[in-house]
């Protein structure tokens, strides 16, 4: 296909072709192209369709604020919607599909919006779909979703990777236009840390679209030697392809570099997008200005498009939109447009200008007081008609049409930190205000020096502004020659009479809508933009705003000033949500925790369950097995009969030292700890300040000065906090000094009245693990295995005999192997966390699930521990009223009086021949397993009175789940009720 | 002697070591850690023991780069210190012995994974997984951070495109794929 509508010169690289396709036809355009300059060159204005009327679109600019050219890109996993034609920069294979069409670009069945749209005006769904209500979600929504919308997505998980980062810099300067390089110059060759970003692939900005010398160069030429200047100094970074989307707190800037967008793949191993976070000391706004359009009826169709625009197309792409083009202004930017497209040979049907005093030109058609008011052609433009100062219009044939309506500068950056932007008459455009965002400054178009001199001037000077604050001496660069012509505008914003005039042309709002708005009393300008959805779509407006507050302000009968602006938020432009999640997707969605056992239990085809970020052995299957309780009855049964392992490493340990730590253990604990004998351990129940109880553990002696205190697997990291909290905050006059070992032993619980036997034969010989010199409860530092250092402790949360054994985490496969190889004589068997579960609800033992930050040390049946005799934390406020009411829950266990039945865990309790109501409740089943010991299922949890209700029948209930049916109150000690297995 | 075998963090039998591009990841098994806290009225005592056993007191954000035993600031009166595992298995229990009732001393040798990353493109690596102001630091600084959510400490060391990372032990696996995801990346 021929590249029909390119021109000579540019800066894309001829001599190299890059076949693409667009809907599925074969194209070829040139390295330097985007996707939407190759479609221009190849004669294809039309590239997609509008949001809600279906009315064909092309591109309106050439850049990152485009509303209309919002294709997909690539296929496969890669498809990627809503992307802009106008940014995507070209490569070999790159497949884009135009959307929003059915069945096709040209032919849009869904076209027919457009000859309902007397009906679809602003606030339509509201007026439209209010009843009957339950119609809204089931029926109109799905309706509209599927005939509105943009592109389509692959359902497929993205295969690219995407990373995250953060840099450092005195200076971040956003936009690599004449300013942002002549401040990067200015500030690098001051030996500043530099940072320039531009969202562009070719830096310079306007530079590149402009046929302006710079000195005694062309403005590229010039920006190109800037920008190598700058990538030689090893103290700037020149950061191409690079968004900066937001400016956050203290300097800081989010930013979007893509490294792989221009390729069909990206390289092995290299993401598609990196999130920067970038700290800086100083910023200056370079980011430019966006040409803004005049409304006029029908000013949508293809080939119609920004004047500025169709010059980048044609000096920066070597692309024209068509061969013969006209031009509506109100100011001198549309007559360049004109001269630099004459000059690349495209015909000048004629330059309309608002202005009455319009310059004249000798070599093309101007008229001077003139208007644009309509447009025509199928599916792109063919003929404008004009009116004439004296009211009369004629047609004008032409394939293009360049407006200008003057220029906005960008102060998206400058108001993200709810800054609001100040009106310039001269300029008619909102200017970033002084009282922006903390640390920054703006420079060039952005600050509203429109000329290329005033742009490198002012970058040059807040470059020395800025680093100056720093205590940095930098002198401005020499300027060199430059265009330096004066803003020349008189304001125009829409054609009078105009109705299908479009403002917003990616959410099809016109000028129609606003003035509906505005009838309706939709007047504030935050109230327009939610009615008519003026500046919501994917490009936030930036070519639309303006002009609906325009038509607002006349409405109003108000300066545009005192009508506003709405809100800037964070990101500048579209960004994936990939590019946020960064590398924590899938199974790296966060950091797991492994036990030191982890590579044994996997070779054991362990199932693991996440707890917390820890990954834990939850049961080791047998061959044979088929369901998860075989395996766990098995476990438990073994365990109680010989002798069972299970990995513990996961509780919290937290070494406490300093001649105050059993004072320290006295506060944090409610029960006492201070006359703890060396080589004891204690159970300790802490409380929160409140009375409520936060968690518990033990608490071993290792020396007067020396304990370690476990925790929770799960309020490992929160108790830990606690405790910082209190020795910082609390009691910073007691010596005494904390950190977490957790990880730094391996530790094993070995259970079951053949522990002692098995760990004897680990354990050296020196050390005695008689029930008369090891007895219950108590600790020691030993060797084992021929010297090497662990700690043993006589605990148990099974109710057996048990032990539980620590060595450096390293040693903790090994050890495990170990015990696995000594205990075989004893039919030794590993259990995981469901075993375990199952034997603490056997045994009675309180976990998480009844330490549920809602119950107390009474509920608990532990309200005797908590000590009267010295102060802790949370005893004092353990003694409110409401928490020692007669009827407390106290902590129970349950079991069904038909022994088929289930007791499910969030089950409430009723009393016989009561309402099942919130009123009438009892208490709730906190924890239940099926117990192979007793085999029937057992529960325990709270219950009004419960320690004075043991053999009541009452009512088990769970409506939601149809549970229904009787259970005995019972001892929740279900196995050794005293306690002789574990003191054997 | 006892006859069980230690394994890597990462579960090896041998440290781990991945080379990308000119930047290279090692885990270092063969260090021995244990932290020092200062007793409560023994701090000058106790900063007396630490400078006679690693040379100098590690100020805040700092570490004393010395042989064999090291150390780095770890908080106000919190320091860390390091040495070779094969002389210093016990190095607690060493250093026990020197600082007395000064200090109260925990083994922390098992508690961390130890990673040396080191090349030319050791910076660019380091920009993608902390907020360090890697290219300012120097050799001899030594700071918390956080690497994939994990509280690491980072270790400028001399030669200065090397830095040693001490994260949580326990997900080592998850840290060396965040590094190792950044190295390719970077590469």
């Amino acid at each position: 296909m021929s590249q029909k509508n390119r021109l000579d010169g540019g800066l894309i690289a001829r001599d190299k072709g890059l076949g693409f396709t667009f809907d599925g036809k074969r194209y070829t355009g040139h390295p330097g192209d985007t996707l939407a300059s190759a479609l221009l060159a190849n004669g294809v204005r039309l590239m997609g369709r509008s949001f809600k009327y279906h009315r064909p679109r092309g591109p309106l600019t050439a850049g990152s604020e485009e509303p209309n050219a919002i294709v997909e890109l690539r296929s496969g996993a890669r498809q990627e919607p809503n992307t802009r034609a106008t940014t995507a920069e070209l490569f070999e294979g790159l497949v884009a599909r135009s959307q929003n069409r059915w069945p096709s670009l040209q032919f849009d069945a869904m076209a027919i919006n457009d000859r309902l749209s007397p009906f679809l005006t602003a606030g339509f769904y509201y007026k439209t779909f209010m009843w009957p209500a339950a119609f809204w979600e089931k029926l109109y929504e799905p309706i509209i979703r599927r005939a509105a919308g943009l592109g389509s997505i692959s359902f497929e998980p993205d295969p690219d990777t995407y990373d995250k980062g953060f840099l450092h810099c005195d200076l971040l300067i956003i936009g690599a236009g004449p300013a942002g390089l002549s401040a990067a110059l200015t500030a690098g060759r001051a030996g500043a840390r530099v940072i320039l970003a531009d969202e562009d692939f070719v830096l310079g900005g306007r530079l590149n679209a402009e046929t302006f010398a710079v000195g005694q160069e062309s403005g590229s030429e010039w920006a190109a030697q800037a920008v190598a200047e700058l990538a030689s100094m090893d103290n700037v970074r020149v950061m191409a392809r690079t968004t900066i989307m937001g400016a956050f707190d203290h300097g800081i800037y989010g930013a979007v570099e893509r490294v792989s967008d221009h390729l069909a793949t990206p390289a092995p191993g290299k993401p598609r997008q990196i999130l920067w976070r970038i700290y800086s000391k100083r910023a200056i706004v370079a980011g430019g200005a966006t040409e803004r359009p005049i409304a006029f009826e029908n000013n949508d169709r293809p080939g119609i498009m920004l004047a500025g625009a169709m010059r980048a197309y044609a000096n920066r792409f070597a692309a024209t939109p068509a061969r013969k083009i006209a031009v509506f202004t109100n100011n001198d930017d549309g007559h360049r447009t004109a001269s630099d497209l004459h000059a690349k040979g495209v015909g000048i049907a004629a330059v309309v200008d608002t202005r009455p005093d319009a310059p004249q030109s000798e070599v093309y058609r101007v008229i001077a007081g003139g208007t644009l008011c309509n447009s025509r052609g199928r599916l792109a433009v063919d003929a404008v008609t004009v009116m004439r100062p004296d009211g009369s219009t004629f047609q004008l044939d032409c394939g293009a049409v360049a407006v200008s309506g003057g220029w906005n500068p960008n102060v998206h950056m400058t108001c993200h930190q709810r800054g609001r932007p100040r009106w310039n008459d001269a300029l008619s455009a909102f200017v970033p205000d002084a009282m922006g965002v903390p640390g920054q400054r703006v420079a060039g178009a952005a600050a509203g020096h429109m000329s290329t001199l005033g742009a490198l001037a002012s970058g040059a000077q807040e470059a020395v502004a800025a680093l100056s604050d720093l205590g940095i001496n930098a002198t401005a660069i020499d300027l060199p020659e430059a265009e330096d012509s004066p803003v020349n505008i008189t304001p125009y914003w829409t054609v009078s009479g105009a109705n299908r005039a479009w403002l917003d042309q990616q959410n099809d709002v016109t000028v129609k809508d606003v003035k509906l708005a505005h009838q309706e009393n939709f007047t504030s300008v935050e109230h327009l933009k939610r009615y008519t959805t003026l500046g919501m779509a994917t490009d936030q407006g930036k070519t639309s705003n303006m002009g609906g507050l325009a038509i607002m302000a006349e409405l109003a009968g108000k300066p545009i000033p005192e009508v506003g602006t709405t809100i800037f938020r964070p990101p500048y432009t579209p960004t994936a949500i990939g590019a946020f999640a960064g590398r924590s997707r899938d199974e790296e969605f966060r950091p797991t925790r492994k036990t030191p056992s982890h590579k044994w239990a996997e070779e054991q085809d362990a199932v693991f369950v996440e707890v917390g970020m820890w990954l834990r052995a939850q049961w080791f299957p047998q061959p044979g097995e088929t369901h998860w309780r075989e395996s766990v009855d098995r476990e438990v049964l073994q365990t109680r009969r010989s002798v069972g392992v299970c990995d513990v490493t996961t509780l919290g340990k937290v070494d406490v030292q300093g001649t105050d730590a059993a004072d320290f253990l006295n506060k944090i604990y409610c029960n006492g700890f201070a006359k703890l004998a060396v080589g004891r351990t204690r159970y300790g129940l802490m409380l929160r300040e409140d009375g409520i109880a936060m968690d518990d553990g033990t608490a071993g002696r290792l020396a007067e000065d020396h304990f370690v205190v476990t925790t929770t697997t799960a309020n490992a990291v929160p108790v830990y906090r606690h405790m910082e909290f209190v020795r910082q905050c609390l009691y910073p006059d007691m010596d005494v000094q904390l950190i977490s070992t957790t990880e730094a032993w391996a530790q094993y619980a070995v259970a079951g009245p053949k522990s002692r036997a098995l760990l004897q034969k680990i354990v050296d010989p020196e050390f005695d693990l008689s029930n008369e010199g090891f007895p219950f409860m108590a600790c020691a530092n030993i060797t084992i295995c021929g010297g090497l250092r662990a700690r043993l402790f006589r605990i148990s949360f099974s109710g057996e005999l048990a032990f539980e054994i620590a060595v450096p985490t390293r040693y903790g496969d090994a050890l495990m192997r170990k015990i696995m190889e000594a205990g075989a004589e004893f039919d030794v068997v590993p259990y995981g966390t469901e075993a375990l579960g199952v034997m603490r609800i056997e045994k009675g033992h309180a976990a998480g699930n009844e330490l549920n930050g809602t119950t107390t040390a009474l509920n608990l049946g532990m309200g005797r521990m908590v000590s009267k005799k010295k102060d802790s934390i949370g005893s004092t406020l353990s003694e409110r009223e409401g928490l020692n009411e007669p009827d407390a829950l106290k902590l129970v266990g349950f079991r069904p009086v038909d022994p088929g039945n289930a007791v499910p865990a969030g089950a409430h309790l009723m009393s016989k021949g009561s309402p099942v109501d919130a009123a009438h409740d009892q208490g709730y089943v906190t924890s239940a397993c099926y117990s192979p010991n007793l085999g029937h299922a057992i529960g325990i949890g709270f219950l009004k009175s419960g320690d004075t209700r043991m053999g009541e029948i009452i009512r088990l209930v769970s409506p939601l789940t149809g549970v229904d049916h009787d259970v005995e109150v019972v001892s929740a000690h279900f196995v050794d009720p005293e306690g002789e297995r574990l003191r054997a | 002697m006892h006859d069980l075998a230690p394994i890597t963090a990462l579960g090896g039998t041998d440290p781990r070591e991945d080379v990308v591009g000119t930047v290279t990841l090692t885990e270092r098994p063969g260090i021995a850690l244990a932290s020092v806290a200062a007793r409560l009225g023994h701090e000058q005592a106790c900063r007396a023991h630490l400078a006679d056993v690693i040379g100098a007191v590690p100020a805040p954000g700092q570490c004393q780069l010395h042989d064999p035993e090291a150390g780095f600031w770890m908080g106000p009166d919190l320091w860390m210190v390091g040495a070779p595992f094969e002389t210093h298995e016990d190095l607690a229990d060493q250093l026990k012995a020197r600082f007395g009732q000064t200090a109260s001393i925990t083994e922390q040798t098992d508690a961390w994974v130890i990673f040396d990353l080191r090349g030319s493109g050791m910076e660019d690596v380091m920009e993608r997984l902390c907020a360090i102001d890697i290219r300012a630091m120097k050799t001899g600084e030594g700071t918390r951070t956080i690497i994939d959510h994990l509280g690491c400490f980072v270790l400028r060391r001399d030669p200065s495109d090397w830095v040693r990372i001490l994260g949580p032990r326990s997900s080592a696996a998850s840290l060396h794929h965040a590094i190792l995801t950044a190295m390719h990346s970077a590469a």
